[in-house]
């Protein structure tokens, strides 16, 4: 089999705490196994910067948190096949939206000036701005197939990477549960 | 001796998905199914309790019926023919789950009851992969004023077996709920802090009914709350010989 021939994969983390990424990790051997079917074409894992054109796959990990979340989020649909939201952060919003029910100056006032213990300063650019709410993947753009967990058990991710790579709609066979 | 004709239940014969089953008069949907090893999923619901028919997840189709009915609150007739899964059911189980998940915060992964959760678990047995409508991320009261007990708000899904429990069970009647729609709450008293309620026994039936982690021991982390459920149908036996 030839380079190009390839399922051409991404994966990206945006508000999240990279624990789904290490998950990834725990596939171990199998991982091997994996790289024989893709080429891994942008991720945390590899050191490419621009996010390409003609991705088949991306595993997105994190909700959308942040100005520069969103731009990518918008880039990375126009350029891949199938999005892949990649656990809880992604699915739900999950911990990363539990600053929802607070302002983001009452989040920066608490995190930046009444906890330090260095001289007060707000973070400015070119730190990307937070949106007033971090939210799911599919609340912005339309999204293919649905990972829960926090962080989904390596099995879970096999199962689904390797039934999608072959073609097929993964099934319940590897259960599935938010949490 | 033969009893008096008006004692004596009236059998009546109908189907459960093309299974005929027998019934006694005044039994629900509900509890002929679960007779007959037929699984009907429901949050609200839970032996020992009255039926209240809040939580709609065990809604069923009858035919002849023009719209769907909660299996829980809907009593069996002769003749009648119920569908307990098909494909239109599966669609509104869903999206009652739907609309539960997106009107409060339910964070599963840092929850009390991650794992052991009965809204996590229909979830996950209906297939809601997610939730389609958007989220509300209202703000919600967390009560940590009881000197055993916590309420969540943010996980609570207005089951109203707290509600049911305090009233029925343990006679108190501590919680009510307060408000209307999307704006309902449970509270304590006349909504005053848990702890400073009169009426609360400290006996924590609540808090062993709750089906997820609104209601809490506290000093229980993550995962780490287990509902121990056993004194409902030991209560309710005893009543039952007492009477």
């Amino acid at each position: 089999m030839t380079e190009n021939k390839k399922i051409r994969m991404a994966t990206i983390w945006l508000d999240g705490c990279s624990g789904c990424h290490m998950s990834f990790l725990d596939m171990d051997e199998r991982l091997i196994e994996i790289a024989q079917k893709v080429e891994l074409v942008y991720s945390p894992y590899v050191d490419t910067k621009e996010f390409p054109e003609n991705v088949d796959v991306t595993l997105m990990e994190g909700a959308i948190g942040s100005d520069h979340d969103l731009e990518l989020l918008h880039k990375i649909r126009k350029n891949t096949k199938t999005l892949i939201a990649f656990g809880d952060c992604a699915v739900t919003g999950n911990v990363t939206a539990m600053r929802n029910t607070f302002t983001v100056e009452s989040i920066f006032q608490r995190a930046y000036v009444e906890t330090v213990d260095t001289p007060p300063k707000m973070p400015a650019a070119p730190v990307p701005t937070l949106l007033p709410k971090a939210k799911p993947l599919h609340e912005y753009v339309p999204v293919d197939f649905f990972i829960q967990g926090c962080p989904p058990n390596a099995d879970l991710i096999y199962y689904i990477l390797t039934e999608l790579l072959a073609g097929r709609k993964p099934g319940t066979e590897v259960p599935m549960r938010f949490g | 001796m033969t009893p008096p004709l008006a004692t004596v239940p009236l059998i009546l014969t109908l189907t459960i998905d093309g299974q005929e089953v027998g019934a006694r008069e005044g039994q629900t949907i509900f509890e002929v199914a679960k007779e007959n090893n037929i699984p009907i999923p429901a949050l609200c619901n839970l032996e020992g309790l009255p039926n209240l028919g809040a939580c709609r997840l065990c809604v069923v189709e009858v035919k002849g019926a023009r719209r769907l009915l909660p299996a829980c609150a809907t009593n069996v007739s002769e003749g009648m023919e119920v569908s307990t899964t098909n494909e239109k059911l599966q669609k509104y189980r869903k999206m009652v789950l739907e609309l539960l998940f997106a009107e409060r915060n339910h964070t599963c992964s840092v929850c009390v009851s991650n794992g052991r959760c009965e809204l996590q678990g229909q979830a996950q047995a209906q297939g809601m992969d997610h939730v389609h409508v958007p989220y509300l991320f209202p703000k919600q009261l967390v009560d940590a004023s009881h000197p055993k007990f916590v309420a969540d708000h943010n996980r609570c899904i207005l089951c109203q077996r707290c509600v049911r429990v305090c009233d029925e069970i343990e006679g108190a009647h501590t919680w009510d709920v307060m408000g209307r729609g999307i704006n309902s709450k449970v509270i304590t008293d006349m909504f005053e802090p848990w702890g400073l309620s009169e009426s609360c026994t400290h006996c924590g039936k609540c808090v062993q009914v709750c089906p997820t982690g609104a209601l809490f021991e506290k000093g229980k982390s993550v995962a780490e709350m287990v509902k121990k459920r056993q004194f409902l149908p030991y209560l309710n036996t005893m009543r039952k010989y007492h009477e």
